[in-house]
């Protein structure tokens, strides 16, 4: 829900800023005379900085909003910061006993588990769909291709109901088991395979003797490293903010994630006000964790955003 | 309580693809109701599902007391949400809880999935006659079944600014025709300020009005549904409030927004049409007007014969996927007809309790918001005994939802003659879509 603008926004501001300066990278690796004295064109910094608003503003909000009191909040001005953030945490951390921080841990863990996972299901497939040949193969691929197109929501239910067969609902594998296959990772891995992981290197490894397994891990894995962070912020990024399938999935509160536990504080029925200063200051604590991740693993996602342009 | 438009799309295609996986689905769950009640001595555990807040607080009385029936709550979104839940999992065949928390307007269609046990035999005739026979007839849908034991209820009426209405010396108005022309009068005054909105988003709340007026949108006849939502009672209502927003005394904007909350409290909506729990809303909305409102009963159609309609409410239900039924209907039955336990419903939860012989014990104080008003819930209670019955269909969620769409064009246009096409809209909607969904039907 309210978690998932600030990432999005990081990711296609990301993408903003590196597609004209790769193709700036290109023009100038073509026309060498104007290289170095190219000045940066005004137009386009104009739209870079009212793209980079459009990403930002709605994080200002959510930062002052949640130092506002419910009082506050429907009657001050929109962006007049006030002094009841610290108020705000510590009424969130007494609701219900502290409920918020175990949905935390537990989004850590759906996320962080999941996503690890995802990375490891995905580099081993992507690996043997680009440097295996075997019987199938393209129908295999064919069907992730398939897969990457049709949206995780719409698999929620089916997913419920295969899990409810062998009594998984409504455990911590409800919402980890479903998030390992990702076809848009496995997809990503086996391009990243073919295009950083070279034919002759394997061959090498084949005939110094090393076990394919051996291969894997210790050839071709760190090879893929840069393309495999990518995989892991994915998948990170999408169960952090997955909302339906962990709806649908979990009635115990306590094994709820921020996103289902905070919708739960809004959606109290009509005859409640909803919890408005609560989610606010929940979605905030919610997006620190996601922002440090990102801002640690931001030398691999450079190295790999990078990575296309030395190729061509 | 607002849903984001992604959201409800989601729960429509969620609801829709139940529907799909559903007719293939085996239905082993209502098996598991016939077994009833644990061994003696064996120590059962219950989960509950609701949206109350505070519900853990009432439930721990209960376990206190009861070491060999414990119940768990598991807090819910609530409304719509909780049913879509509830029903993936009755069709899953596993992972519902064993009490559920159900919005009246909802047990129909509860019930037509099986989901609901029936616990007739564990709730004696001396609970029902507790109960006023609206509320009653909600849990058993006229039949010998009960469905759970009703909770609460949401009687109407009209909250309003008792500081503006003095300024302004206006009276307060006691039929809509008085309603109307104090709209005017506010308006005309300062043209900011309106006496009220028509919400395209809450169709609960002109269910109510409908239900003053007389109406009752399902029936059954025989065998048979039936559907008058275009009846003339919900006609003559959609036709008044169309002639209000078309005038422009009343503002057209939905409630329950942001804009709507800064509304309350800056005092630029100086009226609200609502029941019974509207203190408690009105608390965390508008926290800068306390001690300015007060409540009247709603304004009639008929002085001679006053009536009122219900906005909100629920029962506890005990679902077909429960192992012990009968310990599960013994608690739900204690949750919402001990007196302790209303007590502690009314002082936590915040709730109208449903049950009228736990009324004057458990609403003795006004609420804190209402503190000027000391009659408060005695007007409560006599507004409540006026409300109407109405008949719930299968399909309210369709109604709901077609409602959404074309009062929320109609609201948009501020045009009279599209309100009327708003309703006759609806009635072909739910019509149609009852008759699509195999249920009997008769026009």
């Amino acid at each position: 829900m309210s978690t998932q603008t600030p990432t999005r926004d990081a990711r296609s501001a990301d993408a903003a800023v590196t597609a004209p300066a790769r193709r700036r990278a290109a023009r100038a690796n073509r026309t060498t005379v104007r290289g170095a004295g190219e000045r940066p064109s005004g137009t386009a910094t104009a739209i870079l900085l009212v793209g980079a608003a459009y990403c930002l503003l709605p994080v200002a909000w959510v930062l002052v909003a949640a130092t506002k009191s419910g009082r506050e909040l429907f009657s001050s001005f929109t962006f007049a910061p006030s002094t009841h953030l610290l108020t705000n945490i510590s009424d969130l951390a007494a609701y219900r006993d502290g409920l918020f921080w175990r949905w935390m841990l537990n989004t850590a863990l759906y996320a962080g588990v999941g996503a690890i996972l995802s990375v490891v299901v995905s580099a081993m497939a992507g690996y043997a769909l680009a440097k295996y040949r075997f019987r199938g193969k393209s129908a295999v691929f064919n069907v992730l291709l398939a897969g990457v197109l049709v949206p995780g929501v719409v698999l929620a239910i089916p997913q419920y109901l295969l899990l409810a067969q062998i009594g998984l609902t409504n455990t911590y594998w409800a919402v980890l088991l479903p998030s390992i296959i990702s076809p848009y990772g496995i997809y990503l891995a086996r391009i990243y395979s073919a295009a950083s992981v070279p034919d002759e290197i394997v061959e090498a490894a084949r005939t110094d003797g090393a076990s394919e397994t051996r291969t894997f891990f210790q050839v071709a894995v760190p090879m893929m490293m840069p393309g495999l962070v990518t995989v892991f912020l994915f998948q990170f990024v999408a169960i952090w903010n997955n909302f339906m399938l962990p709806y649908i999935m979990l009635g115990n509160d306590k094994l709820f994630p921020l996103t289902v536990g905070l919708s739960g504080l809004l959606n109290q029925g009509a005859s409640q006000p909803a919890l408005y200063t609560l989610v606010i200051t929940g979605a905030l604590l919610s997006i620190i964790p996601l922002i440090a991740l990102f801002l640690v693993l931001q030398r691999y996602w450079q190295v790999d955003l990078a990575a296309g342009g030395v190729k061509a | 309580m607002r849903l984001t438009t992604g959201f409800k799309a989601a729960a429509a295609f969620a609801a829709a693809a139940l529907l799909v996986t559903g007719c293939s689905s085996t239905d082993s769950s209502s098996g598991s109701t016939g077994t009833s009640g644990a061994a003696a001595g064996e120590k059962v555990e219950l989960t509950f599902w609701t949206w109350a807040p505070n519900m853990e607080k009432v439930v721990s009385l209960w376990n206190a007391e009861n070491p060999d029936i414990q119940v768990t709550v598991n807090k819910q979104d609530g409304g719509d949400p909780a049913v879509t839940k509830l029903l993936t999992a009755i069709k899953g065949g596993s992972g519902a809880p064993d009490i559920m928390q159900a919005e009246y307007q909802k047990i129909p269609t509860l019930v037509s999935s099986d989901a609901l046990a029936d616990i007739s035999s564990e709730v004696g005739s001396d609970v029902a006659d507790g109960f006023p026979e609206g509320v009653w007839n909600a849990v058993t849908l006229g039949s010998e079944a009960v469905y759970g034991v009703p909770q609460d209820s949401g009687p109407m009426q009209f909250y309003y600014r008792a500081d503006v209405f003095e300024n302004l010396g206006i009276e307060v108005p006691t039929t809509w025709e008085e309603y109307a022309a104090a709209a005017a009068t506010i308006h005309a005054a300062d043209p900011n300020v309106y006496l009220g909105t028509f919400s395209a988003t809450d169709a609960g709340w002109f269910t109510g009005l409908a239900q003053q007026a007389g109406a009752s949108w399902w029936g059954i006849d025989g065998d048979a549904w039936t559907v008058s939502v275009d009846d003339e009672a919900t006609t003559k209502v959609a036709d008044y409030w169309g002639g209000l927003v078309e005038s422009g005394v009343i503002n057209n904007k939905p409630m329950y927004t942001p804009e709507w909350n800064a509304a309350l409290n800056n005092g630029t909506e100086v009226g609200w049409l609502s029941a019974v729990w509207a203190p408690g809303v009105l608390e965390g909305n508008a926290p800068d007007t306390q001690g300015l409102w007060e409540m009247a009963p709603m304004p009639q159609w008929d002085s001679a014969e006053p009536a009122t309609g219900n906005w909100g409410g629920s029962a506890t239900a005990v679902t077909s996927q429960s192992k012990y039924p009968v310990e599960a209907a013994k608690f739900v039955t204690w949750l919402n007809t001990d007196q302790d336990a209303v007590n502690a419903l009314v002082a936590e939860a915040g709730i109208y309790p449903a049950y009228s012989p736990a009324q004057a014990g458990a609403l003795a104080e006004p609420p804190a918001f209402f503190a000027n008003q000391p009659d408060f819930f005695t007007i409560a209670g006599e507004t409540a005994s006026t409300a109407g019955s109405f008949t719930y269909g299968p399909n309210v969620n369709v109604a709901y939802s077609a409602y959404n769409d074309e009062f929320g064009k109609a609201a948009e246009s501020k045009s009279k003659s599209q309100f009327l096409d708003a309703v006759a809209s609806m009635q072909k909607v739910t019509l149609e879509d009852l008759k699509n969904s195999g249920f009997n039907v008769k026009e």
